[in-house]
């Protein structure tokens, strides 16, 4: 996309024409006169040399380049170091492996026949119905923060939400699986009894640890920062922007449907994906509270879901090194995995760059 | 269209800070009037009260009465986003929605009140284009960001977008202040054929430009930092420039303070 064409910078790109200068193409130095050769001999005489210092060999910025430079390359050097270490100890592993490592659903390591379809199928789902759970709460909160709460309540209310994000997620595991799992069940049952005929909602139980209630333990844990993040763009819409709304006749539901949320747009994605790789790399709060099957179904109360960082946790202890191989290549799908959404949010974000440049 | 606005009586506040006090002044339909005075005399916030902007502020509030032909505008009952629908604002810094194409810009206003077919839209963007002297450059680029518009043609897209709604009344706090000169002669010539149509109120700090584009100047001053600010001459553009009754005016006017 071309970027917005400056006004007026077609007329300055044209070079002057000299013809046309109104002294004409003869046009010369003035003649000398006394006044100015008084002038050049001023100048002449004036030229005292003037000290300008050295540049000095080893100086504090030349040094800080270097560190930034450094703190920059250190980030891909990290990257491919850990490519290099999960391809290297999963190739022996998918080698031993009888089946195709990508479809294959089971994981029975002994027997030679695992694969990450199943985990790597629950690992998405999981993560997508907490975000789908995770982002009209996290905006609503949001908003309400920046818009409509007053000053100090507003200042509470998000202390509490980034006290949130302080919680170990071990703690969020135990909670689920402990307390959570109890009104869960009772959901689960009213959603079957009422909605069982959307196939999500299929099963009639038993109930207990579901991709349901993982995805509500992890719709928590992720709350925290999409809501942070949305807040401080939603805070940040210019005020001029908002009072156009308003002088337009805009209700503050319609002036923040014009001015704030399309302002805050390229952040809300950058927020949700960012809640987005949280959710797809959590680790132990899932393992204790998903049920840890391997199928792939869509059914969400129905006891069961894994994820792939779950099942590395829940079978790393217990492996062998070809079993823990099996675990690295599974960890190698979920570094693709989470490669290709962070890929997927930069087009999006860069999609709109026409109108984000214009900012 | 254009309809009569009384002041009566209007004190606005900050909080605690009376910005300006006792305001009463009669703003007749189809005409183009100047507010000016120093820094801080409360042209903008009488101005902001007019279409009920000041509220906007927390802890800003307006006492004292204003009527848009005879209705009050202050009145409890009164729809605040109907009275901004008829008073539109142009504002001190050209302020199109950065998101939005120059076409959504203009009819953003319009698309608020629930119009939804294209080609009553269409139809209204032209018009209001048109009348904000902004057609024939941006007809062929209409789908592009309106913040890649230079500041004078932002601001006469800001312009559009307040009259596509077809208001009553336009209220203008320095336009021009954020523009270069033929930008702003632009905008002036625009603000004497839009008077044929709307009642114009506009703030400013040019005292050349209150004299080219108004048929009545109203000066305001304060006494002194802290003091509310009162409306101290309200007249025909040409005695207050030329023989105003008041010494104060005379010495802003001759540049003797402010």
């Amino acid at each position: 996309m071309n970027p917005p064409s400056l006004p007026g910078s077609t007329q300055s790109a044209e070079p002057p024409e000299r013809e046309q200068s109104p002294w004409g193409p003869e046009r010369r130095l003035p003649e000398s006169t006394p006044a100015a050769d008084a002038a050049t001999t001023r100048a002449q005489e004036a030229r005292v040399p003037v000290d300008l210092g050295r540049r000095k060999s080893l100086n504090g910025e030349k040094l800080f380049r270097w560190l930034t430079t450094g703190s920059g390359a250190a980030v891909l050097v990290i990257i491919v170091a850990i490519a290099v270490f999960l391809i290297a100890k999963a190739i022996p592993a998918i080698q031993g492996d009888k089946v195709n490592f990508l479809t294959e659903k089971t994981w029975q390591v002994p027997d030679r026949v695992f694969g990450v379809a199943a985990l790597a199928f629950g690992t998405v789902y999981t993560a997508v119905i907490a975000l789908i759970i995770a982002v009209p709460v996290a905006l609503g909160i949001a908003l309400c923060l920046s818009h409509y709460a007053h000053r100090t309540v507003a200042t509470t209310l998000g202390f509490v939400i980034d006290l949130l994000a302080a919680v170990p997620s071990i703690v969020f595991g135990l909670w689920g699986r402990e307390y959570l799992i109890d009104p869960v069940r009772d959901l689960s049952a009213w959603l079957h009894k009422y909605f069982g005929w959307i196939p999500i909602f299929g099963s009639d139980g038993p109930y207990g640890k579901s991709i349901l209630l993982g995805s509500l333990v992890l719709a928590i844990m992720i709350l925290p920062i999409i809501t942070a993040l949305s807040r401080e763009v939603f805070q940040q819409t210019p005020k001029m922007n908002e009072e156009a709304a308003l002088a337009l006749g805009a209700t503050k539901w319609e002036m923040i449907r014009t001015a704030v949320l399309p302002y805050g747009r390229p952040g809300l994605i950058a927020a949700t994906i960012l809640g987005l790789g949280r959710a797809l790399g959590e680790t132990i709060a899932l393992a204790m509270t998903l049920g840890g099957t391997f199928v792939i179904s869509w059914d969400v109360v129905e006891v069961g879901g894994n994820t792939i960082a779950a099942n590395i946790a829940n079978h790393f202890g217990e492996a062998d090194d070809f079993g823990r191989g099996a675990l690295i290549a599974s960890g190698l799908v979920l570094f693709a995995i989470t490669l290709v959404v962070n890929v997927t949010a930069r087009v999006i974000i860069y999609r709109r760059r026409e109108f984000r440049s214009a900012l | 269209m254009a309809k009569r606005i009384e002041a009566v009586g209007v004190t606005a506040y900050y909080g605690t800070f009376k910005a300006i006090e006792d305001i009463t002044m009669t703003i007749e339909p189809r005409s183009v009037t100047a507010l000016i005075g120093p820094s801080g005399c409360g042209k903008s916030t009488f101005l902001r009260s007019i279409n009920r902007m000041h509220e906007v502020l927390p802890g800003a509030r307006v006492e004292g009465r204003l009527t848009l032909d005879g209705n009050d505008i202050y009145e409890r009952n009164v729809d605040v986003t109907a009275v901004r629908r008829n008073i539109g604002m142009v504002f001190q810094r050209p302020n199109p929605f950065p998101t939005m194409s120059i076409f959504d810009n203009v009819v953003a206003g319009l698309k608020l009140n629930g119009v939804r077919k294209k080609s009553l839209l269409d139809d209204a963007a032209e018009k209001a284009l048109k009348s904000a002297n902004l057609w024939d450059e941006v007809k062929n680029r209409l789908g592009k960001p309106g913040a890649g518009l230079s500041g004078g043609q932002q601001q006469r897209l800001c312009i559009a977008r307040t009259i596509a709604v077809q208001p009553a009344v336009v209220l203008m706090d320095e336009p021009c202040s954020a523009l270069d000169p033929i930008s702003t002669g632009a905008i002036e010539d625009l603000i004497f054929e839009l008077k044929n149509e709307y009642t114009i109120i506009i703030v400013t700090h040019n005292m050349q430009q209150a004299a080219r584009v108004s048929d009545r100047t109203a000066f305001f001053s304060i006494s002194q930092t802290g003091d509310p600010g009162r409306l101290i001459e309200h007249d025909v553009t040409s005695k207050i420039f030329t023989n105003p009754r008041e010494k104060r005016t005379e010495d802003y006017i001759t540049g003797r303070f402010g």
